[in-house]
């Protein structure tokens, strides 16, 4: 199993008064987008953005991790890598054993895919091989921040997708004539150093849409800290569309990123984990008219919008649509942080010692049997324990989950090439979720 | 016949090149063509129902904004407007009189552009498609389609037909609808915003079609500032400011507006 780490390098400081005004001004806009940058202090961002460099470092000098994941945002406090690619050329230098996983690349606000397929080929040759790339659409929002047409999304998306891997595998010289990219002239003398290609792996947050493409394509998908029974059923769309495409699925095709907070003492580690609901966490990510704006969802996703967006007792309305009934930040606090028993309760956060979160994490890994997980530790939390939770992680956690690993059989991308493995002769594919285990918890 | 509070509108579908379009058709009389805005065809609108009285109106509904199917050809206002051109040479119609509003006002004008002979005469209403000196145009993308709407006119509360037309709980329907609109107005309109750099350039095209402007003097989605460029381009045209107005005279001040247009219409009948 691949076991990685990840946090969003949010602006976060070690001066709780800042980090209450910046939580007071999300919450009041109802979205972690749109918040104005005036709170921006440049110090800080400088400070940050080399203590998270500083971090992945250390994890890699610790070992226990196979690589660190990283992920791009715009225009947000939430994420302070809006170059994601700087931030990989620094550790494909300077670290020297990880994975260097990119989840992902927001092909459709990328003005130009071939500078992409540059960048990344330099990011494999620098880091002698290391880069896992991944795609993706990029939320609504992205679109805004960057002036990207959220209304050609997908295709921008997917031609772009094949324009890089054509870069990255195809003898040069060639022109391009798409739809959206024209080239007259596609030779870059940086091709990467894994052949074909580095491996692409695409995360999500359970789009059919991108689940079907991603199994179509044999690419891993991996899910982005969704709740576990829809993400097991998600497992199941895949595994049927990879039937259809004449191979079975496995864990090598899956990964998982899960929030979690490690600390000795279980009262300090479930206090710290807590934080991660910062601001609202994900349900004020960006509001619904930027996390969709126009044209980025297809009819379907749409007609289901439109569902949520005018009936009050349709499942799946935002958080934020719970709260319409006050605009007392205080009191929006107050119910965010109210969530935080049900969020452990769910598995959405597993905070504590690692003898409390290992059980907890097994479980997890029963149930969705990903070839790849990644832990996602974020919230304003002090540095020292941030660090210690990297520690605990790597030193005690880890190695209990990849024995727990051998005894599922889980198998990753590199020691099963995903999509490898016929359909059987029935042509019924077994099923890698094990659904039946979320209640055995 | 119409009545006084309703309006019979026949959907007709008509080929346009390879394009069959929706055209709502109502009313009695000379023809007059309405350019709908960016966010649909709203309505029956009273001054429609009022107009409908003495002229056909003839209201092709955009390919892409929910009852005319997407053309995955169409690209910018001035394939819309090219298409357009197809329809009205094709059914004989032009020239004819336009009213095009906001989004249908920018559709007028490249129409205009492109092919002079189309219009009889012009009226846009607070149109978008030049680049206002100063200020910007406000950008549907950013809001919700509820706070853009609430926008487009100066004073909600005061705005009877504004409550009539967008008051109700909104549908899944509706929603989509205007979700389509939304999207096609970003697949055509997104960069530059509104707007196409070489529209008052072409426009001198138009010099001999008598033109009205209409905006309002307070609208918050075209700046009254594009009101001069637009006469800039087009120096003949008469420009008519509805003070208290926000972008939708016609039913923020529809009176007045009705006045200003029956007037114009009616100029070459005295």
């Amino acid at each position: 199993m691949q076991i990685l780490w990840f946090t969003e390098r949010a602006y976060h400081t070690e001066d709780q008064r800042l980090n209450d005004r910046l939580e007071d001004l999300v919450i009041a806009n109802q979205s972690f987008f749109g918040t104005p940058n005036t709170m921006f202090d440049r110090k800080i961002g400088a400070d940050l953005l080399n203590m998270y460099l500083d971090e992945k470092i250390y994890a890699d000098e610790l070992g226990g991790f196979d690589g660190v994941m990283l992920n791009e945002h715009h225009a947000n406090p939430w994420c302070l890598g809006a170059v994601m690619d700087v931030e990989a050329a620094i550790l494909a230098k300077v670290t020297k054993k990880g994975r260097i996983v990119l989840l992902g690349n927001p092909i459709p606000t990328t003005a130009n895919p071939l500078r992409l397929a540059e960048e990344l080929a330099m990011i494999d040759l620098i880091s002698g091989g290391r880069l896992v790339s991944g795609w993706v659409r990029g939320a609504g929002c992205e679109s805004l921040a960057t002036g990207a047409n959220p209304a050609f999304n997908r295709e921008l998306y997917e031609e772009g997708h094949d324009l890089i891997l054509k870069a990255w595998t195809d003898p040069g010289p060639f022109r391009w004539e798409g739809k959206h990219y024209h080239y007259r002239y596609v030779n870059p003398w940086v091709k990467p150093l894994q052949t074909p290609h580095p491996p692409i792996w695409i995360p999500g947050l359970v789009s059919p849409d991108t689940v079907r493409w991603a199994a179509r394509k044999r690419y891993p998908y991996i899910a982005l800290a969704t709740y576990l029974e829809p993400t097991a059923e998600l497992w199941n769309i895949y595994t049927e569309t990879a039937a259809e495409e004449g191979y079975q699925a496995g864990p090598e095709n899956f990964g998982y990123l899960q929030p979690v907070f490690v600390g000795d003492s279980q009262q300090r580690a479930e206090e710290l984990g807590k934080r991660f609901l910062f601001g609202g966490n994900f349900a004020h990510f960006a509001r619904p008219e930027w996390m969709f704006p126009s044209g980025y969802n297809t009819k379907e996703a749409t007609r289901r919008l439109a569902r949520q967006f005018t009936s009050p007792n349709t499942p799946g309305r935002t958080m934020a649509s719970e709260w319409t009934d006050t605009q007392d930040v205080q009191e929006i606090k107050r119910r965010i942080y109210g969530r935080y028993d049900k969020a452990r309760e769910d598995l959405q956060m597993i905070a504590g010692t690692p003898e409390h979160v290992i059980p907890r994490l097994k479980h997890v890994m029963n149930v969705l049997r990903p070839g790849v997980l990644s832990f996602w530790i974020d919230g304003p939390v002090p540095r020292e324990e941030r660090l210690k939770c990297l520690r605990l992680l790597a030193h005690e956690v880890v190695p209990a989950l990849r024995e727990h690993a051998k005894t599922l059989g889980i198998v990753d991308p590199f020691e099963r090439k995903p999509g490898s493995v016929p359909l059987n002769a029935s042509g019924k594919p077994e099923s890698v979720s094990r659904l039946n285990a979320v209640a055995a918890y | 016949m119409t009545s006084s509070s309703t309006l019979q509108w026949t959907r007709r579908e008509v080929k346009a090149g390879d394009v069959l379009l929706e055209v709502l058709t109502a009313g009695e009389g000379p023809p007059l063509l309405v350019l709908h805005e960016e966010l649909g065809s709203p309505g029956p609108l009273q001054w429609q129902i009022n107009m409908a009285r003495q002229r056909t109106l003839l209201i092709p509904q955009h390919p892409g904004f929910s009852r005319t199917p997407r053309q995955e050809w169409i690209a910018s206002l001035r394939d819309l407007a090219c298409l357009y051109g197809i329809y009205l040479r094709g059914q004989r119609l032009h020239p004819i009189d336009v009213i095009g509003f906001s989004f249908g006002g920018w559709l007028a004008a490249e129409m205009i552009a492109n092919d002079p002979s189309l219009f009889s005469s012009m009226t846009l209403v607070g149109p978008v498609g030049i680049k206002p000196p100063s200020g910007e145009i406000l950008d549907l993308f950013m809001l919700t389609t509820d706070a853009y709407l609430r926008a487009s006119v100066r004073d909600v509360g005061a705005t009877v037909e504004f409550n009539t037309l967008y008051g109700a709980e909104q549908t899944p329907e509706l929603f989509e609808a205007f979700e389509d609109a939304r999207a096609e107005t970003a697949r055509l309109a997104w960069r530059p915003y509104m707007y196409n750099p070489s529209l008052p350039h072409l426009l001198q095209a138009a010099a001999k079609v008598p033109t009205l402007l209409l905006w309002g003097a307070d609208d918050a989605v075209v700046p009254v500032s594009a009101a001069t460029a637009y006469q800039a381009a087009l120096p003949h045209a008469t420009l008519k400011i509805f003070a208290n107005c926000g972008h939708r005279p016609e039913i923020e001040q529809r009176a007045a507006f009705e006045t200003a247009l029956n007037t114009f219409l009616k100029r070459g009948e005295a």
